[in-house]
C-alpha cells in the first residue's frame, strides 16, 4: 500500500521541573491511503503528543523534538518550511477532529462566522499563496473574493447536510452553546472535511458523548471517510471503538509503539504481551474483572529497553537491555517484542 | 416486588421521588420547571450492588444527590434504615450521613491539598464520632491497610501521591466512618481501562470486607454489568427498566434498552452496522414529550404512547414501563 503519512524514529521530550520527560521514544508509524488508523493506549503513553507533532502544533517551547521524520505526501513536515506547511498541510492537506468541541469553537461568535473564516484560508478553492511577498498586507487583511466565499458557502451547506446536521442554513448564524454535544461534534467533523484533506487527526472524538450518540458519530465518520477515500488517525484510549471504526490499530505504551496489525487479527492473535493485557482488561458486557499488575511507568525516569518489561510475564534480562526491533509476525502484523505470543491462543 | 424474594427489609427505599429545579428567563421570572427526576421508586438490598444507568442528563447524579441530601426532594419519600430521611435537617440529618455516604467521579479530588493525609483521615471521625485519639488511628491504619496503602502514606501531601492513590485516599476518608450505603456516581468514567479494572476490583474486595451496599451510578453499560446484580434503567427522570442484572442484560424488553445495549462497543461483536436503531438525541428535560417520554426515538411508538404514560409493569423478571414490551 502507498503510505500517505509515514513517521520514523520520532522522538519528542517535555522538559518539566522534575527533569526531561521523553514522551515519544523513536516512534514509528505508516498510514496508507483511505485507511483508518487506530493508535490506542493508556492516557499518558503519547497519543496526543504524537497527534500534535504530525500537525505541527506542539506547545512552543516546552516540547522539543529531538529527532525522527514526518513524512507527508513527499513532504518532510519537520524540515519543510513552516509557511509553506501552514499554507499547504495544516488544516488543508491534514485537519483535525478534537475531543472536546468547546476549546475550539468561540462562543462569541456564530458557527458560520466561524466555518467561513476557516473557508476563507483553507477551502479547497484558494490556490496556494506561496510565501508572503514582502512589503505586501499581512495575511490577515487580505480579502476573500466574493465568488469563492459563495461556492464556499455552498459547500458548508453540503457538508453540513451530509453530517446531518438539522437546518444547516439557520444553524449557520447560531451561537456554539445553541447546540448539544454530539451535534458540535458533528460540526467539527464537518469542519475537519471541509477543506478536502488527504488525512484526518481524530483525537478522542467520541470519549466524551454518550454510548448512543457515539454509536451514531463513529458510524457517520467512518461513513464519510471511506465515501471521500480520506484517511483518518484516529486516537482512543477505548479498545472498543477502535474496534467498531479502524481498518488497523497500533498500540502504544508509555511513549514506544508495541504493535500493529489489522483490526481482526489485533483481537484475535496479539503477539505483544502489553496488547493481550489491555484487551484482556476490557470488561465485556459478560465478563470478569482482569487488570495489568503494577503502574505505568514515569516518562522522567522510564524502564530501559522495553518500556513494558517491568510489568510483563515473560520479561528475560535483554528486555531491560535493549528496545526490541520490530519483528513482522506475517503480513501487516508487526511487533516489537522479544518474546511475541505464539499464533496459538487458547479459545480465539 | 422483589420483597417477596427477600426477607429482609431494604436498606433504602425511595418512592416516587420527585426533584424539579425552576427554570428562569433573564429577569429572574419563573418560566417552567426542568424535572429532572420525576416519579421514581426503587429499594436497595443490604449487600447488593444496584445499578443506575442512563444517558447524560437522564437524571441519575440529581438522584443520587437528592438521597445522598444535597438536594431536597420536591416530593416523595426517601426511607433509609427505616426511617424518613428526605426531609430531616441540620443535627438529625448529620446522624445519617455516618451512615450514608457519597462518592464523587474522583475522591481524590476532595482532600484537602494543604492537608496531610492523616489529617484528612482524622477529619471525618472528628465530625462524626466521639472516639479518642488511639482509636481513631487504628481505625485509620486498619482501613489505610485495606485500602492497600502502606502506613508511611499518612505523612504526605495530596500532591506527593498518584492520582491512583489519591483516589484510594479518597476512598479511605469515606471508609472510616463504616457506612452501610455509599452512593458510587460515576467512580471509574474517564479511566483508562487497565485502571478502571483495578478501581473495580477494590470496590468489589472493600464491599466484600466491609459489608457494603453500593449504589452504582454509571453511564457506562460494561461497568454496570460487572459490578451489579440488579440494574434501573433511567431516561429523562424516569425508570424504564429495572431488574436482575443477568436477565436485563441478557433480555431487555424496553426498546431504550435496547438501543443502549445495541449501542456499547464491543469486540469481537458487531462492528459499525445498520441494525442499531436510536436515531436523535434525548429531548430537552425542560420540554419532555407527553405520554411515554421515550417515543420521540422509539422504532415501536405508535398513538398510544402519545396519550398515556405506560406504568412500570412486571415482564419477564423485570419491571418494564412501555406499551408494547
Amino acid at each position: 500500500m502507498s503510505e500517505l503519512l509515514s513517521v520514523r524514529g520520532l522522538t519528542v521530550e517535555f522538559a518539566t521541573d522534575q527533569g526531561v520527560a521523553r514522551v515519544l521514544d523513536r516512534i514509528s508509524l505508516d498510514i496508507g491511503q483511505g485507511e483508518v488508523v487506530g493508535l490506542v493506549g493508556e492516557s499518558g503513553c503519547g497519543k496526543t503528543t504524537l497527534a500534535r507533532t504530525i500537525l505541527g502544533i506542539l506547545p512552543p517551547g516546552a516540547g522539543l523534538i529531538r529527532g525522527g521524520e514526518v513524512h507527508f505526501k513527499g513532504r518532510d513536515l519537520l524540515r519543510e518550511d513552516p509557511s509553506v506547511v501552514n499554507d499547504l498541510v495544516r488544516g488543508r492537506g491534514i485537519t483535525f477532529i478534537p475531543q472536546d468541541p468547546w476549546s475550539s469553537l468561540s462562543p462569541l461568535f456564530p458557527v458560520g462566522a466561524q466555518i467561513m473564516d476557516l473557508m476563507k484560508w483553507k477551502s479547497p478553492r484558494r490556490e496556494a499563496a506561496g510565501p508572503p511577498a514582502s512589503g505586501g498586507w499581512p495575511a490577515l487583511f487580505r480579502r476573500y473574493p466574493g465568488a469563492r466565499r459563495r461556492a464556499d458557502r455552498e459547500a458548508v451547506l453540503e457538508i453540513l447536510r451530509a453530517v446531518q446536521f438539522p437546518e444547516p442554513a439557520r444553524a449557520l448564524s447560531r451561537l456554539p452553546y445553541e447546540f448539544s454535544g454530539g451535534q458540535r461534534q458533528r460540526l467539527m467533523i464537518a469542519m475537519a472535511l471541509l477543506p478536502r484533506p488527504d488525512l484526518i487527526i481524530a483525537d478522542e472524538p467520541t470519549t466524551a458523548l454518550d454510548v448512543t450518540i457515539q454509536a451514531q458519530i463513529l458510524r457517520l465518520l467512518r461513513a464519510l471517510v471511506k465515501e471521500r477515500g480520506v484517511s483518518v488517525l484516529f486516537t482512543t484510549h477505548d479498545l472498543g471503538t477502535a474496534h467498531e471504526i479502524c481498518d488497523r490499530i497500533v498500540v502504544m505504551y508509555a511513549g514506544q509503539e508495541m504493535e500493529s496489525a489489522l483490526t481482526d487479527v489485533f483481537f484475535d492473535r496479539p503477539a505483544h504481551p502489553y496488547t493481550r493485557r489491555l484487551i484482556e482488561s476490557v470488561l465485556s458486557l459478560d465478563g470478569e474483572i482482569q487488570d495489568i499488575p503494577g503502574e505505568v511507568p514515569s516518562l522522567i525516569e522510564p524502564p530501559s529497553g522495553c518500556r513494558f518489561h517491568p510489568r510483563c510475564d515473560y520479561a528475560t534480562r535483554e528486555c531491560g537491555a535493549r528496545r526490541p526491533d520490530t519483528h513482522t509476525v506475517e503480513g501487516e502484523h508487526h511487533v516489537r517484542c522479544y518474546h511475541p505470543l505464539g499464533a496459538a491462543r487458547p479459545g480465539a | 416486588m422483589t420483597a417477596a424474594a427477600e426477607p429482609r427489609a431494604p436498606l433504602l427505599e425511595v418512592a416516587d421521588l420527585a426533584r424539579y429545579f425552576p427554570t428562569r428567563n433573564a429577569f429572574g421570572r419563573r418560566t417552567g420547571w426542568l424535572r429532572a427526576v420525576d416519579g421514581v421508586s426503587l429499594a436497595v438490598w443490604p449487600g447488593e450492588t444496584l445499578g443506575l444507568v442512563g444517558e447524560s442528563g437522564c437524571g441519575k447524579s440529581t438522584l443520587g444527590k437528592t438521597v445522598m441530601g444535597i438536594y431536597t426532594p420536591t416530593a416523595g419519600e426517601i426511607r433509609f434504615l427505616g426511617r424518613e430521611i428526605g426531609r430531616l435537617r441540620g443535627r438529625e440529618r448529620r446522624q445519617v450521613a455516618g451512615d450514608l455516604q457519597y462518592v464523587y467521579q474522583d475522591p481524590g479530588a476532595s482532600l484537602d491539598p494543604r492537608w496531610k493525609v492523616e489529617r484528612s483521615l482524622h477529619e471525618p471521625l472528628l465530625i462524626h464520632t466521639r472516639a479518642p485519639r488511639v482509636e481513631r488511628e487504628e481505625r485509620i491504619q486498619a482501613i489505610l491497610r485495606a485500602v492497600g496503602l502502606p502506613d508511611a502514606h499518612l505523612d504526605l501531601y495530596p500532591h506527593e501521591l498518584s492520582g491512583g492513590q489519591q483516589r484510594r485516599v479518597g476512598l479511605a476518608r469515606i471508609l472510616t466512618l463504616e457506612p452501610r450505603l455509599i452512593i458510587l456516581d460515576e467512580p471509574t468514567s474517564g479511566l483508562d481501562v487497565s485502571v478502571q479494572a483495578s478501581v473495580l476490583k477494590l470496590f468489589r474486595r472493600l464491599q466484600e470486607s466491609f459489608a457494603l451496599t453500593y449504589l452504582f451510578i454509571s453511564h457506562d453499560l460494561a461497568v454496570v454489568r460487572a459490578m451489579c446484580r440488579r440494574v434501573a434503567v433511567m431516561y429523562l427522570g424516569k425508570i424504564v427498566e429495572l431488574g436482575d442484572a443477568a436477565g436485563l442484560f441478557g433480555a431487555p424488553h424496553h426498546p431504550y434498552t435496547r438501543s443502549l445495549l445495541a449501542a456499547v462497543p464491543t469486540i469481537g461483536g458487531r462492528r459499525v452496522t445498520p441494525e442499531f436503531s436510536l436515531e436523535g438525541e434525548p429531548p430537552n428535560p425542560r420540554d419532555v414529550p407527553s405520554g411515554c417520554r421515550f417515543r420521540t426515538r422509539c422504532p415501536l411508538a405508535q398513538d398510544i404512547c402519545a396519550a398515556q404514560e405506560p406504568p412500570l409493569r412486571p415482564i419477564g423478571g423485570q419491571l418494564v414501563a412501555c406499551h408494547f414490551a
